[in-house]
């Protein structure tokens, strides 16, 4: 469903990705590992449409993603290294705006969201006031409401404590056992279960 | 809707940074009589320099604050990918901006040209004319404010961008509001400056939304 | 474009300069003087096609810029960064003219005309441009952002031209026309064409030798340009 083909992109000199190839169906989940400056944020967001490649293209459903950005966003949840939430509002404030845009949403389906992300005893202070996990945990929460088919994130566990390690593994194995697509780069390997998992490493040569 | 909403609820927890560019716009007229003369005759004569240099150097000033925060939080790319027209949504942006900054100055600006011995019956022309102006002002910035987020440095650079582009809207925008103080036919300057926000309407969120994804990258 | 740029540069250069000496000496020898300015006039040789192209290379520049984003072309936004310091110097060039021709018709250096003051507004737009593309980073980023600015400044510049019109009917009577196009001699008049002729090949030989060093620039990691340069 998801299918990327021979991208090429170059940062500024570098030629950071040098025809890269991949393909992801339903239940899926793809592992991007590599060191720093491999290129995994770089795909990330070309996937996501961020960023143009100089060569190749990125389907989603048979069709590239230039051509239908919006149905393809509408599908699509980011996680970036930034959380998105502005520090003088509340969790839920930030949520109700950030989910709102792109659907209707119920009050008590970001309270349960957030308590799915062990976010509850925080939720309702400014998000200034909480510390990079605490945020990281509302914007995994952000990603649960948006009800989409693909996830693409980027070091999800980053800031994240043993618990919050297990949970994003927990999430991801949800994501996958209802038919979605899960693209995440990693640090550590993620327990999930064999099978349903590539682990694809770039910068490898 | 939402983004206009949500941005003026952030705005109203931050009280102070709201009053910024008001005060800066009363200062910078105070400097006027204090820098030229203190009589009033002479200062009437200045009067559509000093609120139209006023109110572009504050909005300039406010401009600075249109994407930036949202752009260094992940706000915009969340935007971008949001499945909805990034378009409209910095419009939004953009429309509330000036009901936080623009509004404010032209609904300050008859008390400004009171000031400076306008007389009363041209106050409210002038108050019309700074409210088009500054919100065409907002438009055109806008695409500026994109263009800078992608750049280091972007201060000063934002207005030496912004500037050559706001030449027509001070050129009518003064002009209407010395046709108001010398009482003449305030109709025409007034009628090109709603042409330019119209015009701002139609064009600038679309370039604004070009600029962004380009800062995105 | 690379070996276009290489072999075509200097034949335009040469032309161009030919050009220019028998246009000039057209202009400044063979021509008379006018009956109004006497001499005075003869700066319009200089004036008249540097200010011409000055508004010409910004449009280019904003075509080029547009082909650049809409069908993805490496070599338009570098004709487009090539051509910016050239519209700068040329706008530059107008104003210093002008000025120099202002001095013995209107008794000042400056004076707040409309063409020269949208002329002063051309080079600030310039400025930002060539600012712009300065302060970004990214090469590709900087090409699109200079971009739009560029096609933002093309849909501006008959604006802020017609402002300033606006503006100059206000405060001073229309300057008086300075060249009666009507009745100006043929000995007046083709040293004037071949001038233009001449700054469109100047341009095109400044543009190519720097589109060359852009390219080269760009590409200094590609085989191509290892290649040519060992």
């Amino acid at each position: 469903m998801l299918n990327v083909q021979g991208l090429h992109l170059w940062r500024g000199d570098r030629h950071v990705l040098k025809g890269l190839s991949f393909a992801a169906t339903p239940g899926q989940c793809v592992l991007l590992t590599g060191r720093n400056g491999a290129g995994k944020t770089t795909l990330l967001r070309t996937i996501a449409g961020l960023l143009d490649p100089e060569e190749g293209q990125v389907s989603w459903r048979g069709a590239p993603i230039r051509g239908q950005r919006a149905e393809f966003h509408a599908e699509l949840a980011y996680l970036g290294h930034e959380p998105a939430l502005k520090g003088d509002l509340s969790a839920q404030e930030n949520l109700e705006f950030s989910v709102g845009i792109r659907r209707r949403v119920a009050r008590a389906e970001i309270d349960a969201a957030l308590a799915r992300t062990g976010a509850t005893t925080f939720a309702d202070r400014p998000a200034r006031t909480l510390s990079a996990g605490q945020r990281r945990r509302i914007a995994l929460a952000g990603v649960l409401l948006a009800h989409a088919s693909l996830w693409l994130l980027d070091e999800p566990s980053t800031n994240l404590d043993a618990d919050g390690q297990e949970l994003v593994a927990e999430l991801i194995r949800e994501q996958i056992s209802h038919e979605g697509i899960v693209v995440a780069a990693v640090h550590h390997p993620l327990t999930l279960a064999a099978g349903s998992v590539t682990a694809l490493e770039l910068g490898a040569s | 809707m939402l983004v206009a909403r949500r941005d003026l609820r952030l705005a109203f927890r931050k009280p102070s940074q709201l009053m910024q560019p008001l005060l800066f716009f009363m200062i910078v007229a105070t400097l006027f009589p204090l820098t030229l003369t203190p009589e009033l005759s002479r200062l009437r004569d200045a009067a559509p320099g000093v609120l139209w240099i006023g109110a572009l150097l504050s909005s300039l000033l406010a401009l600075e604050f249109l994407f930036r925060d949202d752009a260094i939080d992940g706000t915009l790319e969340q935007f971008a990918l949001s499945g909805q027209s990034l378009t409209w949504m910095l419009f939004a942006k953009t429309c509330t901006h000036w009901l936080l900054t623009g509004l404010p100055l032209a609904l300050s600006a008859p008390v400004v040209a009171a000031a400076l011995g306008v007389s009363a019956g041209a106050l409210p022309a002038i108050l019309a004319g700074l409210a088009l102006g500054s919100f065409a002002m907002s438009l055109v910035g806008s695409i500026s404010a994109g263009l800078t987020l992608g750049a280091r440095r972007g201060g000063v650079l934002l207005s030496l961008l912004t500037l050559p582009l706001a030449v027509p809207i001070i050129v009518f925008g003064a002009d209407a509001t010395q046709r108001a103080i010398a009482g003449g036919d305030i109709m025409p300057p007034l009628t090109m400056l709603a042409a330019i926000a119209v015009l701002g309407v139609t064009l600038a969120p679309l370039a604004a939304a070009a600029a962004v994804r380009i800062g995105l990258e | 474009m690379y070996g276009f740029a290489r072999r075509w540069a200097p034949w335009f250069g040469g032309c161009a300069a030919v050009a220019m000496f028998v246009a000039l000496y057209g202009g400044l020898v063979l021509a008379p003087p006018d009956y109004q300015q006497k001499d005075a006039f003869r700066i319009v040789y200089v004036h008249a096609p540097v200010a011409t192209f000055s508004m010409v290379i910004y449009t280019t520049m904003a075509l080029a810029a547009a082909v650049g984003l809409i069908w993805r072309m490496k070599v338009a936004h570098a004709v487009a960064a090539a051509s910016a310091p050239i519209g700068a110097w040329l706008t530059i060039a107008t104003l210093g003219t002008g000025m120099l021709w202002g001095k013995p018709m209107w008794g000042a250096y400056w004076v707040w005309d409309p063409r020269l003051t949208s002329e002063l507004v051309l080079l600030f737009l310039d400025f930002g441009y060539m600012g712009l593309r300065a302060a970004i980073e990214d090469p590709q980023k900087a090409d699109k952002a200079s971009a739009v600015l560029a096609i933002v400044g093309v849909v501006n510049i008959p604006i802020i031209r017609f402002s300033v019109d606006w503006w100059n009917s206000l405060h001073q009577p229309a300057t008086t026309k300075l060249l009666g196009d009507p009745d100006m001699d043929g000995s007046m008049v083709w040293p004037l064409l071949l001038m233009l002729v001449a700054f469109a090949l100047y341009y095109a030989a400044v543009m190519l030798v720097r589109l060359r060093a852009e390219l080269l620039r760009r590409e200094r990691n590609a085989s191509w340009v290892r290649e040519v340069l060992s």
